[in-house]
């Protein structure tokens, strides 16, 4: 029997309920009449007083963003303070003549400002309208003074973030820049809102939420004049937290005075737990044109130029490593087997394949060779035999374990892998098949192989360190103000090589004759007191032309000469320095990179030297 | 073909008193949005009146076939709101940190409001069919129990607190209404009370800053303690006559937050004052009570109790939002039935409306029919 719906009994119980609910409904809207009545009779009074003088606003309180130091402490990015002039539109009685005084005191354009001034009474008429960012000491002094007869200004502080060296490390601190809509949107940015600046790029990015901070608020009653003369309730802005970074500033300074004046990049880092010492780029750009928020030309100038100032090329530049590739070929056949020590090649000055021909960078040749010989003088013809013997696939296996061909994981944005080819990839990419004149070519790291700078320190750090390809890190620790650690860095180590210890120590001591020895191609790197070992590499842009049309660098083009590398590490039984420079079209790297490695080395292990900085000031 | 008595029963009652709500409530919008009027403001009211036309033809529609015929859909509507639920918090967009809405090509609604329905449905078929000769106690309740939880804890999750407390307190009213045993009540709170700090302890640190500053607005000055303030302000200020038509002060400078949905009647007490705001409850007092005498009035449970359920939408709504813009409840974001401004909220409201004017006009079929439909 389905219904009882019907059933008068079941009804009449429900009719009686209702009788219990109106009475509920009749208290209930008793109480809320005599709120009401509370409120706009018994405190009418008081309340009507408060809307004609309601004068209580919100204030932003704006959070200190987070310091970043370098690893010895010294303050690389800190906030100051910037005068900002407001005007509140519902307090200028004549907007016209203000405008015109405020534009002779502060020089701002009375015409725009009318504008942004109506926009902005149309909308919030209370709400103070900004007219102008950063005015000058000279300006603010002016405006204060006249401050008696200039109703409706005000000047507002806020903290500016200022890089303390301009340009230096601009690539890896990063920018700040105005939120955009589409982030707002995302939801990632939760304490942040319209017109608020956030880490664009670099570390200023990676960080951009613990270096923010927490935006706080007053709620406070002003006057007439919008001078606050209460303060109801207040919420403290939480500063950003700190952050130290693993970079070196007197290092990174020498590395980007080193470029000075080529393009290129520079990565030094310490081999035993990946921490990137310097880390530079050039051409570069100041992050505090970003700032004040720069007009369109300069923006152009920077974003547009062929020159590429914005590329941070340690981590984006893909580069033939030319001989450095050497290492991985030179690693690869002792582990496979195919060769070994001992076992020499006869460099004529050219090696054939078929119809081809391929030459060794010494036009006469190096006679007979081991492997030893072939590193430390960077014999082509030696490494053509010994890629041939090994095949591409092989050579993309060591390279791949050595690091490369994909991300170092730095965890900075755009970090390109480079390219290992195999002939997989090539079938993928191209749709045919790999030519054994491609393995030749690939052995001197030529072809398709490509290579970013941090990948070389990466991977020269791996080759000395025992082995461990640490993931390189820029981080050391970022705190709360208080000190309180949010973050503290540990060497990662992502992988430990497959190469049986006497092949490393065979490859670690030819590197040491590269330096150090007689006919050795770095011998520019060369140090008294301490013991280098490195590569060099010349990494041709264009094809290499016949003998008889090889020219003189300096009467090549520029943009068709060889990118010179050289990749260092010192002391050799105590690694504390991996350095790979890279100079784009600076021709040999023994001449053009070999000193700069040099340099670098000498004034991170003779820290004595380095000079007294001068503090951080605006 | 139309029977007579239908057109004889049509509760004008109900539909003057929609219509006078409808004329306040347009006249408070123009006031409302007429300070920025040139920004869109005018724009908003222009929409209103769509939505109002849209209302009262959904309104009109959900009168024209017998409620009794829901009874069937109540399960059926009930799993789809369910679904729809998961559905939102699994693909929904998040907008300001919660996941509520979702869309359906250029459609976007929010599946808690047809939750809200639904709720009321699944509640009034099972109170109808099972029980109801005597007080309900515990034992006889884990179901409903069950049917209340599910949405609540999915909305919950959105998060949406203001609009899961408000089912709970829609159902919970429905379950008082069918009469529960005294005991089991006192039982109910007493576990309830029992239960309360072992979940509060199990909660994260941001989640009891939530609710703390749900239940007191003043902790949180910059947010929901500002804009009760300045409501509270606009009300008092307002005091027995009120400012005038378009002179609310703090309307025009924009202290108010939201003046045209959420504290829409805060404009109307600043610039009617208490007699205008007395006024419009009046007139939902009354409305509630004619509501609740269509209930009495019917001669069939399932048509009782999913009326009931709609007065308590419309109850709760009134007590909630009044409460909240005159500081004596927390702040939620619950519109005032019929006056906020808003599309999806005013055409549910008008169709539930609707379903209360098919029972009133139904009630005499159970009467005389009753037989056959035995």
């Amino acid at each position: 029997m389905k219904r009882s719906n019907f059933d008068p009994v079941s009804v009449d119980v429900l009719s009686r309920q209702v009788k219990i609910a109106a009475l509920c409904v009749l208290i209930a809207f008793g109480m809320l009449i005599i709120r009401l009545w509370y409120l706009q009779i018994v405190k009418g009074s008081v309340y009507r007083s408060k809307s004609e003088y309601n004068r209580i606003r919100l204030e932003d309180v704006v959070p200190f963003r987070g310091m970043i130091y370098d690893r010895n402490g010294k303050t690389l990015v800190k906030n100051r303070p910037s005068y900002n002039l407001y005007v509140i539109p519902e307090e200028v009685q004549d907007s016209q003549a203000l405008l015109e005084r405020l534009s002779a005191l502060s020089g701002i354009d009375p015409k725009e400002a009318a504008e942004k001034l109506s926009q902005g009474a149309k909308h919030y008429p209370f709400k103070p309208v900004c007219l102008k960012r950063d005015i000058s000491r000279d300006q603010l002094a002016r405006i204060e003074t006249h401050m008696y007869d200039l109703a409706g200004v005000m000047i507002k502080v806020k903290p500016q973030r200022h890089y303390c060296y301009g340009e230096l490390a601009s690539h890896l601190l990063g920018y700040l820049g105005e939120i955009s809509e589409e982030q707002l949107r995302s939801g990632r940015y939760k304490d942040n809102k319209a017109g608020d600046v956030i880490g664009k790029t670099g570390i200023e990015r990676r960080w951009q939420s613990d270096l923010n901070g927490r935006r706080g608020g007053a709620q406070v009653e002003v006057d007439a004049a919008g001078r606050r003369i209460r303060l109801i309730s207040r919420k403290p802005a939480v500063s950003g937290y700190d952050i130290g970074l693993t970079i070196d500033k007197t290092l990174q300074d020498q590395a980007e005075r080193a470029l000075e004046g080529n393009h290129g990049a520079i990565v030094a880092m310490d081999p035993m737990n990946g921490e990137v010492l310097a880390m530079a780029s050039n051409p570069s750009y100041d992050p505090n044109v970003f700032i004040k928020g720069m007009d369109h030309l300069t923006w152009r100038r920077i974003s547009l130029s062929k020159a590429f100032p914005m590329q941070n090329r340690a981590l984006t530049g893909q580069y033939p490593p030319g001989s450095v590739f050497k290492i991985v070929v030179a690693l690869a056949g002792l582990q496979e087997g195919v060769i070994t020590p001992e076992d020499e090649f006869y460099c004529s000055g050219t090696f054939s394949l078929g119809k081809y021909r391929y030459r060794c960078w010494k036009r006469y040749g190096h006679g007979h060779v081991n492997l030893m010989r072939a590193l430390i003088e960077s014999c082509d013809v030696y490494f053509y035999n010994l890629g041939k013997k090994l095949g591409v696939d092989k050579i993309a296996f060591y390279a791949k374990q050595l690091g490369l061909g994909k991300p170092t994981g730095i965890g900075l944005e755009n970090e390109k892998s480079g390219l290992i080819p195999t002939r997989e990839w090539k079938k993928r990419r191209w749709g045919v098949s790999w030519q054994t004149g491609e393995t030749i070519s690939t052995a001197i790291g030529q072809s398709f192989v490509l290579v970013t700078p941090i990948q070389m320190a990466v991977l020269m750090s791996a080759v000395f360190n025992g082995g461990t390809i640490y993931k390189p890190q820029v981080t050391r620790w970022v705190r709360k103000a208080d000190g309180e650690a949010v973050f503290e860095m540990s060497p990662e180590a992502k992988e430990k090589l497959n190469i049986k210890p006497p092949y490393l120590e065979m490859v670690k001591e030819a590197l040491q004759g590269v330096v150090n020895g007689p006919h050795g191609t770095g011998s520019k790197a060369r140090l008294k007191n301490i013991s280098v070992a490195g590569k060099t590499g010349t990494a041709q842009v264009v094809a290499m032309g016949d003998d008889s049309k090889r020219q003189d660098e300096a009467d090549i083009p520029w943009k068709y000469r060889d990118h010179a590398w050289f990749v260092a590490v010192a002391p050799v039984g105590d690694p504390k320095i991996a350095v790979a420079v890279l100079v784009e079209h600076g021709g040999h790297g023994g001449s053009a990179a070999a000193p700069i490695a040099k340099g670098l080395i000498e004034t991170y292990l003779d820290k004595g030297k380095a000079g007294e900085e001068k503090a951080c000031n605006p | 073909m139309i029977d007579r008595r239908l057109i004889k029963n049509f509760d004008w009652v109900l539909l003057l008193l929609l219509l006078i709500l409808a004329g306040i409530s347009l006249l408070n919008l123009y006031s409302a949005t007429y300070a920025i009027r040139d920004v869109g403001g005018a724009k908003i009211f222009m929409k209103q009146i769509y939505w109002f036309l849209i209302g009262f033809a959904v309104l009109l529609a959900f009168t024209t076939f017998n409620y009794y015929k829901l009874e069937r859909l109540a399960y059926p509507a009930y799993f789809t709101a369910v679904a729809l639920l998961v559905v939102v918090l699994l693909t929904g967009k998040i907008t300001s940190g919660s996941q509520r809405w979702l869309h359906l090509g250029s459609v976007s609604f929010q599946p808690s409001e047809f939750a809200k329905i639904a709720v009321v449905l699944v509640l009034a078929r099972f109170f109808s069919e099972k029980g109801g000769y005597q007080a309900y106690r515990l034992r006889d309740l884990w179901q409903p129990f069950l049917m209340i939880a599910v949405p609540f804890a999915l909305i919950l999750k959105e998060p949406d607190l203001g609009s899961a407390l408000f089912i709970g307190l829609v159902s919970f009213s429905m379950v008082l209404f069918v009469k529960v045993h005294w005991k089991s009540i006192l039982i109910f709170f007493l576990s309830c009370m029992a239960v309360a700090p072992l979940i509060w302890f199990r909660l994260k640190e941001y989640q009891q800053m939530r609710i703390l500053t749900f239940l007191s607005p003043d902790m949180d000055p910059l947010g929901s303690g500002y804009h009760i303030n300045q409501s509270k302000i606009a009300i008092g200020s307002g005091w027995l006559w009120g400012k005038g038509f378009l002179n609310g002060t703090q309307t025009r400078l924009h202290f108010l937050p939201e003046q045209h949905t959420d504290f829409a009647f805060s404009v109307l007490a600043e610039e009617w004052g208490l007699v205008g705001a007395v006024v419009l409850l009046m007139i939902y007092l009354f409305m509630i009570l004619w509501g609740l005498n269509i209930v009495k009035s019917s001669k069939e449970r399932f048509g009782a109790i999913l009326g009931f359920g709609i007065v308590a939408i419309v109850f709760w709504q009134v007590v909630i939002n009044v409460g909240m813009v005159t500081g004596l409840l927390p702040v939620v974001g619950i519109p005032l039935a019929l006056f906020s401004y808003g599309g999806s909220s005013l055409v549910t409201t008008m169709a539930v409306l609707g379903l209360l004017m098919n029972i009133s006009m139904r009630r005499f079929m159970f009467q005389e029919d009753q037989d056959r439909l035995f």
